[in-house]
């Protein structure tokens, strides 16, 4: 920071420079992170003591057939000549071709993943906006019965088993009360009337017009979002609470308490706006982490996710789709890591 | 100068529960503060930033707060309710704390903090405020003060931290200041430049100061008169001026443990305690 503050002073002709060092640093590290995520993946499936010649040919077919398919996926070159294949592949969009579903495992992310992110933002948007304003409130009142309430359910929503929340909230939201739609994403009825332009349902239906489909399809995200959301809430919960707790112990709280500034504003205009510089991490962490597909909530809720795509990939032996998948939601962990640092860097001057 | 009297605090007392048992931090102490520069010096412990804390309905969560009388220019503090007491803190009351690296708030601009100041308490309008921040921060002594206005605590100094922490303590015009150990986290050049600061500022408005310090030097050749406490107790008061002729045992020794320039090479003498002082004092409150 001192030696930010030196440059700039200095004059304005050296911030440029600074700067243009600073973007390529990032850039450099984001390549770097780049070719280690994509060689470790691409080695773990390579040395698997998996076949992936057995996967596609079946294990009936002759010695010539395999031979041929052997051949024709590059096997018999080293392993970092295959790597800088997929590498060259990867780089013009071309994730392989899945076994499976037998397409091209990039159409099937856009088809799959889309639907993981329905979820995981509607989940994060219930933990940061339920989830804040709890631990806020429990560490205001810390000690009293809100905080206790908030504690309890920042413990249930932390330890509970996922699986189990779901199943009990579809016996009794959907199957006892008929509050909300059960599993999958859209009624049979509705499905495939709207054009996935985005691959997020309530975006398209909404800007297809189609209310009726956008109310369906809320109906179904309503409860696997909430348990998800859940977890999130838990968590952001907890966090602002010993946060928000940690800054009202500060100096400068009883600075604005001096001045005479009402509570509220002393709690959210002060305490709060230093509390936010650290939750940013948290709920980029918590997003970063949902978007990787829970794996549990997508299988009770049959919800069309990359969790479940890369799941059953692995089970079908489909290393390209596997793969294909672990690099995708790699990109995406990173590329919020990246706006939470950027977020973070906006909110906080003391790291500008 | 004690015939208006700004507060007058009698038999104040402040207790904490803890989990070992009940601290009395404060223990029946009673002052009167005209316009005029009051000095409260002790030891760690001896329950002086406590009673600054306690005149502004601030004691930490836990903290009892007794008292037969806390008054403020006829305002009945103990049984204040909070609208009261929030327009008395920084309008009425206000005070300067330690060290400015903590007291500021990290995220927002000096300007921002010191227009909040004022605007709490006024109807003025946001550039009436700005031109009031910028006239304080000059009246400080900073030099730039548009740029000052647009920085972050992080980026000033501490001496001139606390000069901003003064700033917006005074910008809307209190009666009195409690300053708690102003420059104890200051080195000693920058400690003079922030008291003639405060010095300035404090007679020019004739304002009321308590000035909190465990320097004893520093409230004698700073203040009018003197309070010593100990065990959170008043030991002793008297005018600045006569502190070399204090007669109490406990003040003697306080002085008697100053090393002097060109004095006597003799080794210090070490400060003796005797419990007997807090329990003569006990009795008769």
């Amino acid at each position: 920071m001192r030696a930010s503050s030196v440059l700039k002073a200095a004059g304005p002709g050296r911030a440029l420079p600074s700067k243009l060092v600073k973007a390529s640093g990032v850039i450099v590290s984001l390549i770097l992170t780049f070719v280690g995520l994509t060689a470790v993946t691409f080695t773990i499936g390579r040395v698997m003591p998996a076949d992936p010649v057995l996967a596609i040919v079946g294990d009936r077919a002759s010695q010539e057939v395999y031979d041929q398919v052997f051949l024709q996926l590059g096997l018999d070159k080293p392993i970092y000549v295959q790597y800088l294949k997929y590498l060259g592949q990867l780089l013009q969009g071309d994730l392989g071709t899945s076994i499976m579903t037998a397409q091209p495992v990039a159409e099937d992310i856009l088809r799959f993943f889309p639907a993981t992110m329905e979820l995981a933002t509607v989940a994060t948007l219930l933990g940061v906006f339920v989830g804040i304003p709890m631990g806020v409130l429990a560490a205001v009142k810390q000690g009293r019965w809100p905080d206790h309430v908030v504690r309890v359910i920042g413990l249930i929503g932390y330890s509970a088993p996922i699986f189990w929340l779901g199943m009990v909230a579809l016996l009794v939201f959907y199957a006892r009360l008929d509050w909300v739609a059960g599993p999958g994403r859209l009624d049979v009825f509705y499905d495939g009337i709207v054009d996935p332009v985005s691959g997020i349902l309530l975006l398209d239906a909404a800007l297809a017009g189609e209310w009726d489909i956008f109310d369906n399809a809320l109906d179904h995200l309503i409860l696997p979002a909430s348990i998800l959301g859940t977890f999130a809430l838990a968590y952001i919960a907890r966090m602002t609470r010993s946060f928000m707790l940690d800054q009202l112990g500060q100096e400068y709280i009883l600075t604005a308490r001096v001045k005479g500034i009402p509570e509220w504003q002393v709690i959210w205009r002060h305490a709060f706006r230093n509390v936010l510089v650290q939750l940013i991490t948290i709920i980029g962490l918590t997003y970063a982490s949902l978007l990787e597909g829970s794996v549990l909530t997508e299988t009770i809720f049959s919800w069309p996710g990359i969790g479940l795509y890369i799941t059953k990939s692995l089970f079908n032996n489909d290393m390209n789709a596997v793969l294909g998948g672990t690099i995708v939601v790699g990109v995406c962990f990173v590329g919020i890591n990246m706006l939470s640092d950027l977020l973070y860097k906006l909110v906080d001057p003391r790291v500008r | 100068m004690m015939d208006a009297a700004l507060l007058r605090v009698e038999e104040l007392h402040v207790s904490y529960n803890t989990p070992t048992g009940l601290v009395q931090a404060v223990k029946g102490v009673s002052f009167e503060l005209g316009r005029e520069k009051l000095g409260i010096v002790g030891e760690s412990g001896s329950g002086k930033s406590q009673t600054g804390r306690a005149i502004l309905g601030l004691t930490a969560p836990g903290g009892e707060v007794r008292a037969r009388r806390i008054e403020f220019e006829g305002t009945d503090l103990l049984h204040a309710d909070r609208r009261t007491m929030r327009h008395i803190r920084g309008a009425g009351i206000s005070m300067i704390m330690q060290d400015p690296k903590y007291s500021l708030n990290p995220v927002m601009t000096v300007g921002k903090q010191i227009e909040e100041a004022f605007l709490v308490h006024s109807k003025d309008s946001k550039r009436e405020a700005y031109r009031r921040t910028l006239e304080m921060l000059r009246a400080v002594k900073i030099r730039e003060p548009d740029r000052v206005y647009r920085a972050y605590p992080h980026e000033v100094s501490g001496g001139m931290g606390q000069r901003i922490m003064i700033a917006m303590m005074m910008i809307p015009e209190p009666s009195i200041i409690i300053a708690d150990e102003p420059t104890s986290a200051l080195d000693v050049t920058v400690q003079l430049q922030v008291l003639a600061v405060l010095d300035d500022m404090i007679s020019e408005r004739g304002m009321g100061l308590i000035f909190i310090s465990h320097d004893l030097n520093l409230i004698a050749s700073f203040c009018d008169r003197i309070l010593i406490m100990y065990g959170g107790q008043v030991m002793e008061e008297c005018n600045a001026a006569e502190l070399h002729r204090a007669r109490h045992p406990y003040t003697r020794g306080l002085l008697d443990c100053l090393p002097r320039l060109g004095g006597s090479q003799h080794e210090l003498s070490v400060l003796r305690r005797d419990p007997a002082w807090l329990e003569t004092r006990g009795e008769t409150s």
